[in-house]
Formats: C-alpha cells, structure tokens, sequence
C-alpha cells in the first residue's frame, strides 16, 4: 500500500496537502450544509469535472484531440437507458454494456483515424463525424423515442440506490465517487508503463516509435479508456435528469462543454479538469442568476460567456489555469504534472 | 419523365452546391496561407447572410447586391481578426488554434442569437416564385442567380491568385514561408489579407445563401462542418477541389433528401466524408503531403 500511495501524493507540498485535505473534506460533507439549488449546482460541477477528467486522456495524455465527445455520453446513456426502460435491467449492470459499447464506438473510430493516417485537424473532424452521424441517426431511432426525446421512469420520492433512484443527494456522492475514482485512476495510469508511453506518443510519435512504443496500441488504448469513462459519465446523465433528446446529447455543443473545464484548468494536468469546472459552472450560474434577477431574458449570454472564456485562456494561460496557480501557491513540488 | 426529375433535382443540387463550394473555398485559401482551420467559418457564413437580411429589410437590396458590401464587411473583420488574434497563434500548436477560433465561433453565434433571436428570416426578392425552363429542366430563378454569382466569385478569385502580383506573393506564402520572407515579402501582411478575401468570399456566401435559405443561428455551426467537409472531400488547400467538393456534397445532398427523408440528408454528406478520409485522406483533388 506505501507504493500506491507514494504514486498517489508524490509531489505534493505540504501547503498543497493541506489544501488537497481541506477540499476532500469540503465535498464530503457540502450535502449537509448546502440547500438543494448548491447541491444541484455541485452535481453538475463534478460531472464536468469528470468527463472533462475522461477527456483529457485522450488530449492531455496522449495528445489525441477528440471534438466529438458527446458521442460516448450519448451511447453510454442511451445504451443504459433502454436496458432499464425495455428490459428492467438497472444501472450498475447496465453500465458494463453502456461502457462496452462506447470503446467499440471509440475503437471504430480509433482504428479507422489511426490505420490511415487521419491526423491533427482531420482527426479531430472525423470525431464530430461520427457524433453527428450518430446524433441523426439516433434522430431516427423509434425504439428509443427518437428525435421526441427518450424518457426514464420517475416516482416522486423513491429511494432505490440498486437502480440508482433516489434523491439528489444520492446523485451527488455517486458524481463526487465518479470524479475521485477518474481522479486516481489517472494518476495511477500516469505512472504506469502504458502512461509514459501515452506522454511520449503526445510529445514526439516519432522518437516513442523509434524507442520500441507501439503507436497503434497506444493510441487505441486511451481511446479506449477515455471512451469508456465517458460513457459512465452517460449513465450517470441518463439516470439523473431522466430524459435524453439526441439534439442536446450528441449535440456538438456539448461536445465543446466537455472539453472547457480541461482546457481552462489545464490540459494534460489531473486537477485542471476539475478546477476548471469548479471555475466554469459557477460562473455560468451566476450569469444566468444576474440575467434573471435583472429581468432580462437573454438566451446565449452563457454560451457567449464560454467562448470568451475560451478565447481569454487560450490567449493569456494557454497552459490552464492549474499549472499556473500550482506554481504561485507552490501546492506541488514540480511545476507541470500532477496533483 | 422520372430520369427529367433526377436531372431537375441534380441540377438544382448542383447550384446550391456552387454556392456551398464558394463558401468552402474561402476556408481553403485560409487554411492553405495560414495554416490555421477556421473554425469560424460557419458562424462569418451566417453573418454574412444577417447582412443580407438587415440591407433587405432596411432599404430594399438584393442579395446579389448585398454581397459586395458583405465582402467588403468581413474582409475587415478577417483582417482585423488575423492581425489581432489569430497571428500569435500561427506558430502554436494546432489544438490551441482549434481552441481559439472555436471560442470566436462559440461568441459568434450567441452574439447573433441574441441580437436577432433564434427564429427564421428572410429576403424578399421579386423573383422568388419564378421559374426558368431550360430543355426540359425548370429551375428555380433563386437557385440560378445564385450559383451563377458563386462561379462568378470564384473565378474572380481563381484570377487574383494566378495572375495578379499580390495573389502570386500569397501563394509564394503558402509553398514556402520561410523563403517567402526571405526574399522580402511582408508575411504578416500578406496572412492578414488572406485571412481577409476567405472572409470576403464566404461573406459573399453568405449573402448568396439567402436566396436559397432563410436565416438562422443555429445554421452557423452546421455550415462549419459543411464548410469542412467540403474542403476535406475536394482536398484541403486546392481551391478547385473546394468547389468541385461543394457541387459534390451540394447534389448528394439533393438526392438524399429527395429519395431518403430531408432530415437525413446530412447523413449523406458525413458518409462521403467519412469514405474521403478512409480512401482519400489527401481529398479528390488534393496532394499527398
């Protein structure tokens, strides 16, 4: 156990394992203290942080730019959606298909960007490719309610934590589960034989290839990972606002909001994810909050927040928010990786 | 009589392809200068139609007239954005330019969402009921205007970089920067007014585009992808093959709508995308790098 946790909280300076104690603890009892709006809000935080958390394995670590995340939300939803809703089979099982599915998705696209060469840019676009085919598609797809939205079941008041009914304080803890586990999870990889070889493959393919790495398996395997976890991150979507509309789900729009909180923490890093979700929704809420109170009704102020937001951070901390403030605040010994 | 509604549907799909390929163009004389994908492309498109629309409702224009004011409106916006932002990221990594412009579109569409709201509008012109016959063919006069100013515009453009001075020091930009430098040529300049005529050209589409479309936010990201797909089908950085892409897509489009459902005719043109990748990743009309 000393070696894991060695590999886990190496690097860290006192200060920051302070700050790492003082945040765990915040979160663990935020239910307790918090009315059900923050805990609503604190909800869609950590869900950010953890599909931003799946999507940095692909970018961050291997340097594979995904444009069409929404993709393995959407079939991790859908997929556990309709074994719960046309088969009665509950989440927790569910998920091991859903998951199934979004690394064969991701393995398709994997294998055909990879065997032929499709790079950079061109990758990138057959990622959105195969989110709008699929976003159309799913349009189409009557079993599933198509483009007429796909509804779970809701009773008012259950408490069925077996098939992940139940209060929103349930969700919550199930999210904070989701972002701690991605969270040890990456770093676990990160030291690991595989994630060197993903650090080499984002810096210089052609040296990691020369040095004995296979580029193919590499790539394939955080594709694979990245997939699967996202497709988690559906399950826990689909259970938790009960209805799915391919418009919203596969929608590029949201394959861009998955990608913000890394960016804006700090991509490649294993904190950025997550304080770039605790930076972007809240000030997101707060927007739409003050556009409420000021009576106005502007629809596309928050998006409109976002870009800027995007546009802002890639110009002045192109690195993210994290490295920068991790080094300020000396919370780790080593700038650049880690938490 | 059913090979006369093919060749009704092909041609009607062709002009709008002419008009998708003229926009498609503009992205590919961006990225093959620059070297930076616009991501905005969809969202300038969109703007450009606006234009069209408020110069229409305001004093009576023509599309076919607004287009030049359009041209004029988003060359100094491209200009502007590649001086001010787009410049310093020339040198960066590609995900980090992708990020950039994605934020300018991102800003782009909202800020037109909520000056014009999200609902339909359009141009009225006098002719748009009428009909031309051309053998046995009728074709809508709209679709005619429009892909006729598009191969106008293209040609145009062909002509600026294949014989005038400035568009043969463009293309010395594209083969060579570094030698383009060092024979003296000002490439900061020379980016800026690229960046500029892509955003003139796909102004012009955009403007062309309201005789075939009403207007709508939500278009902007669609046209992107289009934008792109295009390019990529005919081959990132050759001009012909943007527009040879765009009556591609432009009659697939057609047809798909016509024998499948019009909601999947998309579908179509992310097929032949995807095929392109597999078979051709250079593009019909591309180089291999």
């Amino acid at each position: 156990m000393s070696g894991l946790s060695g590999v886990m909280f190496s690097g860290i300076t006192g200060r920051g394992m302070v700050l790492l104690v003082l945040a765990a603890l915040g979160l663990a009892v935020a239910p307790f203290v918090a009315d059900r709006y923050l805990v609503s809000v604190l909800t869609t935080v950590l869900w950010f942080a953890y599909v931003g958390q799946a999507w940095n394995v692909m970018m961050g670590f291997s340097g594979l730019l995904s444009l069409g995340h929404a993709l393995y939300v959407g079939l991790g939803a859908y997929v556990s959606a309709a074994l719960f809703v046309h088969f009665g089979i509950g989440p927790w099982a569910g998920m091991v298909l859903a998951m199934l599915v979004a690394v064969v998705a991701g393995c398709v696209i994997g294998f055909l960007g990879f065997r032929f060469g499709v790079k950079g840019v061109h990758f990138a676009l057959l990622t959105i490719a195969f989110a709008e085919v699929a976003r159309i598609g799913f349009d189409h797809i009557t079993w599933v309610g198509g483009s007429g939205g796909f509804f779970l079941p809701v009773e008012a008041g259950a408490s069925d934590p077996l098939n992940l009914r139940g209060s929103p304080v349930l969700f919550y803890y199930v999210a904070l589960a989701l972002v701690v586990g991605a969270l040890f999870l990456s770093r676990a990889l990160l030291h690991s034989r595989l994630g060197y070889q993903w650090l080499a493959v984002r810096e210089e393919p052609d040296a990691a290839e020369a040095s004995g790495v296979d580029l193919f398996r590499a790539r394939m395997t955080a594709v694979a990972v990245s997939s699967a976890l996202t497709a988690l991150g559906g399950v826990f979507q689909a259970f938790y606002f009960n209805n799915l509309f391919p418009e919203q789900v596969f929608s590029m729009g949201r394959s861009i909001e998955i990608i913000l909180p890394a960016i804006v923490g700090g991509i490649g890093t294993l904190v950025g994810p997550i304080l770039g979700a605790f930076i972007l929704t809240p000030l997101g809420e707060a927007l739409t909050f003050l556009i409420e109170a000021g009576g106005l009704d502007l629809p596309g102020l928050k998006q409109l927040f976002y870009g800027a937001a995007l546009v802002v951070i890639v110009v002045f901390r192109p690195e993210g928010v994290w490295p920068w403030l991790a080094r300020r605040l000396r919370l780790v010994r080593q700038p650049g990786e880690g938490a | 009589m059913p090979i006369d509604y093919y060749l009704n549907i092909a041609a009607s799909g062709l002009l709008t392809g002419l008009v998708y390929g003229l926009a498609a163009l503009g992205l590919s004389v961006i990225f093959g200068v620059v070297r930076v994908v616009n991501f905005a492309h969809g969202e300038m498109m969109v703007a450009g139609m606006y234009g069209a629309v408020l110069l229409g409702g305001w004093l009576g224009f023509d599309p076919l007239l607004s287009a030049p004011l359009m041209a004029a409106l988003l060359f100094a916006c491209g200009w502007l954005l590649q001086r001010g932002l787009v410049n310093k990221f020339v040198e960066r990594p590609e995900h980090m330019q992708f990020i950039l412009l994605l934020g300018i579109a991102t800003i782009l569409v909202n800020a037109m969402l909520m000056l014009f709201g999200p609902d339909a509008r359009n141009v009225q012109v006098p002719y748009s009921f009428d009909t031309v016959e051309i053998g046995s063919m009728l074709l809508d006069a709209v679709r005619l205007r429009a892909g006729a100013a598009a191969i106008v515009v293209a040609a145009a453009l062909f002509a600026f970089f294949r014989f005038s001075r400035t568009g043969k020091a463009i293309r010395a930009c594209a083969d060579n920067p570094l030698g383009a430098r060092v024979v003296g040529l000002n490439i900061d300049g020379l980016y800026a007014l690229t960046f500029g005529i892509g955003a003139a050209v796909v102004g012009v589409a955009g403007a062309l585009m309201t005789l075939l479309v009403d207007a709508r936010p939500q278009l902007a990201p669609e046209y992107t992808l289009l934008s792109f797909i295009i390019v990529i089908v005919g081959g990132l950085g050759s001009l012909p093959g943007a527009l040879l892409g765009g009556v591609l897509i432009g009659m697939s489009e057609a047809l798909a709508g016509f024998l499948l459902t019009p909601s999947m005719k998309s579908l179509f043109s992310y097929g032949v995308l995807i095929v392109v990748l597999l078979l051709r990743p250079q593009g019909l009309l591309g180089k291999r790098s």
